[in-house]
């Protein structure tokens, strides 16, 4: 437990990184399906839910690791505001992992669509076709996904900022091989 | 933001590299989002090309707008089951939900304006297992491919003579569809008419052989030809008014559905080709019509007819139009949910 504070667990690196990649491949698929009517819009459609369904999962999983490893502190000299910033956009990752894949079940339940993963799994529907369900669901699942990939971009820089900039060890708490040498920023 | 004085030296260049960094991302995103490809054909362009000029019909379907909703059931004799390990097509009685519909973006069109009639239907299986499919009259779809479909409805939507010659010349394939559109005859009556699904799909055996199919569905009662004019006297509704009475007084409707196997090199992803003559054909079961709900309030209402909402033992083949139309006819539902106040419910909707 010592190394909890230096750095995240393997298990917590390892999934960070994993679901950081199927994120981002979820966030362009999703534009990329809704804006085509080629063939390739079923095979899309088809690893959209597949893997959604995945990454619900695997953040309850990741949920309960944090919980049960927590987190690194953030170095004593990050300014109070970056901090807060730090905290928020965190907690919106945490929430929008877990609620967008419960919007894109809750959509297509609405709407009656039978959802069927790959290998032909289906997820029995819990709510019933609704009209006005569908179109508050649709509408929260769209819009957030773009907010998702804004705080993703958000993420993304603050973490280059730690690595490159602030050099703070910041970035090595969660880097999955390669860890530089601490060095503080007040050197 | 700035540290009192202690960024590395290469501070901005480490900036700029994260600038570089979120740019690239952005714009990959956003070419992924079709924002930088204004060509591309979208559901929303296929849409807005489908709008009558007075607009979209809010609270309606975007295309075959007007129709009306039967329930009844698909009567599976079993000899689908050498075809496709779909558990719809074994011996048996599964509950079906479907609409009769017009080819038009008009929920209000006479009856006699509407060239193409179509059928759309959802069979369940008895373990809920779903397949769904949209079928209309012709034999043989008007294009070859969805962006010609596209471009068949900008081009009608012209009022420059031009546009349609212009079209037909690269389209060629449509005037096999411009003459059946003339020389067919019209038929008095939704049962009248063969509803044919003209996508290809593949049929999986339950020894994995698989097989590439198109089904029609073709009706017991005899055709009555009909000329416009006449159908046009009867009224502007009459088709939904006819289907009524006639399942009030002759009791069920029924139609035939036959698959025909693709031979050797047939054009299994162009839907305008027919297939040749004497293709082995199995009648796989029956659709029984039982009953007639207008639309406003009925069954078939809140169904989207996906033609990719298929069993196991069914899936898409190299056709395009499959893909195509599942991906408008979301965006159809979509917005129709969206706008359902703009076509209430008679009675408050279930809860």
């Amino acid at each position: 437990m010592s190394n909890a504070h230096h750095r995240f667990a393997p298990i917590q690196r390892f999934l960070h990184w994993l679901m950081a990649a199927c994120i981002i491949a979820m966030l362009f698929i999703g534009v990329g399906m809704v804006s085509t009517v080629a063939p390739t819009y079923l095979p899309l459609i088809l690893i959209h839910k597949t893997l959604g369904v995945t990454l619900l999962v695997l953040v309850l999983i990741r949920l309960a690791l944090r919980l049960h490893y927590g987190a690194p502190p953030l170095p004593e000299d990050l300014p109070p505001a970056i901090r807060l910033g730090a905290r928020l956009s965190h907690l919106a990752l945490y929430g929008l992992m877990i609620v967008m894949p419960l919007l894109g079940l809750g959509m297509l339940w609405a709407a009656a669509y039978p959802v069927v993963l790959y290998g032909g799994i289906e997820i029995p529907a819990v709510l019933p076709q609704s009209d006005r369900a569908h179109t508050l669901l649709w509408s929260a699942h769209f819009y957030l996904g773009f907010a998702f990939f804004a705080i993703v971009l958000l993420h993304l820089a603050a973490a280059l900022f730690h690595a490159l900039v602030r050099r703070d060890g910041v970035f090595g708490t969660m880097a999955l091989f390669t860890l530089r040498n601490r060095t503080t920023p007040s050197e | 933001m700035k540290q009192s004085g202690n960024l590395p030296r290469s501070g901005f260049g480490s900036l700029v590299l994260i600038a570089a960094v979120l740019g690239g991302g952005a714009a990959a995103f956003a070419y992924t989002a079709g924002w930088l490809s204004p060509g591309r054909l979208t559901p929303e362009r296929m849409i807005a090309a489908l709008a009558p000029p007075g607009g979209a019909p809010l609270g309606h379907r975007r295309n075959h707008a007007k129709g009306i909703c039967f329930t009844g059931a698909f009567e599976a004799n079993g000899n689908g089951a050498e075809l496709s390990r779909a558990r719809i097509f074994e011996r048996g009685k599964y509950l079906a939900v479907g609409r009769f519909n017009l080819g038009t973006t008009d929920p209000n069109a006479v009856d006699a304006t509407a060239r193409v009639r179509g059928l759309g239907l959802q069979i369940t299986a008895a373990d809920g297992e779903e397949w769904r499919m949209a079928l209309i009259n012709p034999p043989f779809f008007a294009v070859s491919t969805p962006q010609a479909f596209h471009d068949l409805l900008i081009a009608s939507g012209q009022k420059d003579p031009e546009a349609m010659k212009a079209f037909i010349q690269s389209n060629p394939e449509f005037a096999a569809f411009a003459a059946w559109a003339k020389t067919a005859p019209w038929t008095e009556s939704y049962a009248q008419d063969a509803y044919h699904g003209l996508n290809s799909f593949i049929f999986t055996d339950a020894r994995g052989g698989e097989r590439t199919v198109r089904w029609s569905l073709l009706p017991a009662a005899p055709a009555v030809p009909i000329s416009q004019a006449e159908l046009e006297r009867r009224g502007p509704d009459f088709l939904e008014q006819e289907i009524t009475e006639r399942i009030r007084t002759d009791g069920p409707q029924r139609w035939t559905m036959v698959t025909t196997v693709a031979g050797p090199g047939d054009p299994t992803a162009d839907p305008s080709k027919a297939w040749p003559e004497g293709r082995r054909t199995v009648q796989v079961g029956t659709l029984v019509v039982q009953r007639i709900e207008q639309e406003r309030d009925g069954p078939c209402r809140d169904i989207n007819f996906d033609p990719t909402v298929l069993p196991k033992g069914i899936r898409v083949s190299d056709d395009p139009f499959p893909a195509a139309r599942s991906s408008v006819y979301r965006k159809s539902y979509d917005l129709r949910a969206a706008e359902a106040g703009s076509y209430p419910r008679t009675e408050v909707a279930k809860p």
